[in-house]
């Protein structure tokens, strides 16, 4: 439990890096000219049910004024002063584009109850309270939250809510020959699924090794192909197929160290004849078959219990 | 070893725009062979690695790899570290050598993620089991 709570609070801390100050700020903000007189900006807090607003010159900000301001005025008899006379002048703000840790600390730091945003430009955008901040990172935090648990939930089940003697769940997903930046977007995919059906951890990391081998060997050295993987209560089988160019030594690409991946995917750090062995060692089933010209299938059967 | 110790032992700096420094890695590994690091990495590993590729990342992904260090001052690519964030995992860097990156670390107590048992066997074969 104390575990829990720990990784939780990082998340806050994460959140509030992630986190960027116009996601949590009041847009569309309130505010008076420095030319109005303290009556009437009475008039607007009272009609809008607010503390406080910025004071604004042609779009630029050039003050802050506050409700304690106004009750100075009102003890002093000066509800005709002009508001330019009473806010507080070049008031301290924050950038929209800023983390919102940054509003954090300042809030902490300086003891203010709100702070006027601006943009690059200088121009007022918006305003933040602590108030605003609290809001937005609990919104995130239950939105992150219920996203992942909700899937997890919803998949850990399908097994036991299905009624048959034999139950597989098939997956697909293609692979892109030569696209080496996206090789490992079916690895990937079927990993998160398999945590999802709540797979154990060692097995998942199996799966995925094996997987990704597959992957970027489709990638690397074929024009395309697909990934199958058939998910049962106690194995789960990957299949991966491609269409050529084939396997000529399907025995000497199994020998460690053995590769004709071209340089530039050795610099990727693949291609050093680890692949094919790799997979082995992650599988409890193996089996290559590979025809010149016409293509390549390879099954990893690896068990669940 | 927490994160905020590993930066501490190698001068490091945090390429990663939100970090958890308290997150705890149990062992490290040095590689530029992404195979071996498939083939031989543990959950909850450091890597250690001079390629900064996107595939180094999708690599950590499927093996369980906790953060990565990146050796030799070399810093990545935007598309690594884009993938990176999306991964959830913290990029390092060194602008200490391999040798010296993984050298402080395992003499400030950070252990190795252990023998590669896929050439162990030929090992034995060549030089005996002692």
């Amino acid at each position: 439990m104390e575990q829990k709570n720990s990784r939780d609070i990082s998340r806050l801390q994460a959140l509030a890096y992630e986190l960027k100050i116009e996601q949590a700020m009041t847009a569309n903000v309130i505010t008076v000219s420095p030319d109005s007189t303290m009556a009437e900006f009475r008039d607007i807090l009272k009609a809008n049910r607010i503390s406080g607003t910025p004071v604004v010159e042609a779009g630029r900000l050039v003050g802050i004024i506050s409700i304690e301001d106004l009750i100075k005025a009102l003890a002093a008899g000066e509800m005709d002063a002009r508001v330019s006379d009473k806010m507080t002048p070049h008031p301290a703000t924050l950038y929209a584009d800023e983390p919102l840790v940054h509003a954090v600390v300042q809030f902490s730091q300086l003891g203010f109850g709100r702070f006027p945003v601006i943009n690059r430009a200088g121009e007022l955008v918006g305003i933040i309270t602590p108030g605003d901040i609290a809001k937005a990172m609990l919104k995130k935090l239950e939105i992150a939250l219920q996203e992942e648990e909700l899937h997890r939930y919803r998949a850990s089940h399908i097994f036991e809510d299905i009624i048959a003697n034999d139950i597989a769940l098939v997956l697909g997903y293609r692979v892109v020959g030569g696209d080496l930046v996206r090789a490992g977007e079916a690895s990937s995919g079927l990993k998160k699924t398999l945590t999802r059906l709540g797979i154990p951890p060692a097995i998942i990391r199996r799966v995925a090794v094996a997987t990704y081998e597959a992957e970027m060997n489709i990638a690397v050295f074929t024009s395309g192909g697909e990934i199958v993987a058939e998910i049962r209560p106690d194995r789960i089988r990957i299949e991966a197929l491609d269409k050529g160019p084939g396997i000529p030594d399907i025995e000497l690409a199994m020998q460690p160290g053995f590769s004709t991946a071209p340089p530039w995917v050795q610099e990727m750090g693949f291609g050093a004849g680890m692949g094919l062995p790799n997979i082995k060692a992650c599988a409890d089933e193996m089996k290559l078959e590979s025809e010149i010209g016409v293509g390549t299938r390879l099954e990893v059967v690896i068990y669940v219990s | 070893m927490k994160l905020r110790e590993v930066l501490d032992i190698i001068d490091g700096k945090v390429i990663s725009e939100t970090v958890d420094l308290d997150m705890e890695v149990q062992m490290g590994c040095g590689a530029d062979l992404m195979s071996d690091v498939l083939a031989f990495t543990h959950e909850g590993t450091l890597l250690m690695s001079g390629l900064t590729n996107p595939q180094v990342v999708r690599t950590a992904e499927m093996a369980g790899i906790k953060a990565i260090v990146f050796v030799r001052g070399k810093i990545p690519p935007p598309e690594t570290v884009a993938l990176a964030k999306e991964k959830g995992i913290p990029l390092l860097a060194s602008k200490y050598t391999m040798f010296e990156t993984c050298g402080r670390l395992y003499q400030a107590g950070l252990p190795s993620c252990g023998l590669f048992e896929l050439t162990l066997k030929k090992w034995h074969e060549a030089f005996g089991s002692e």
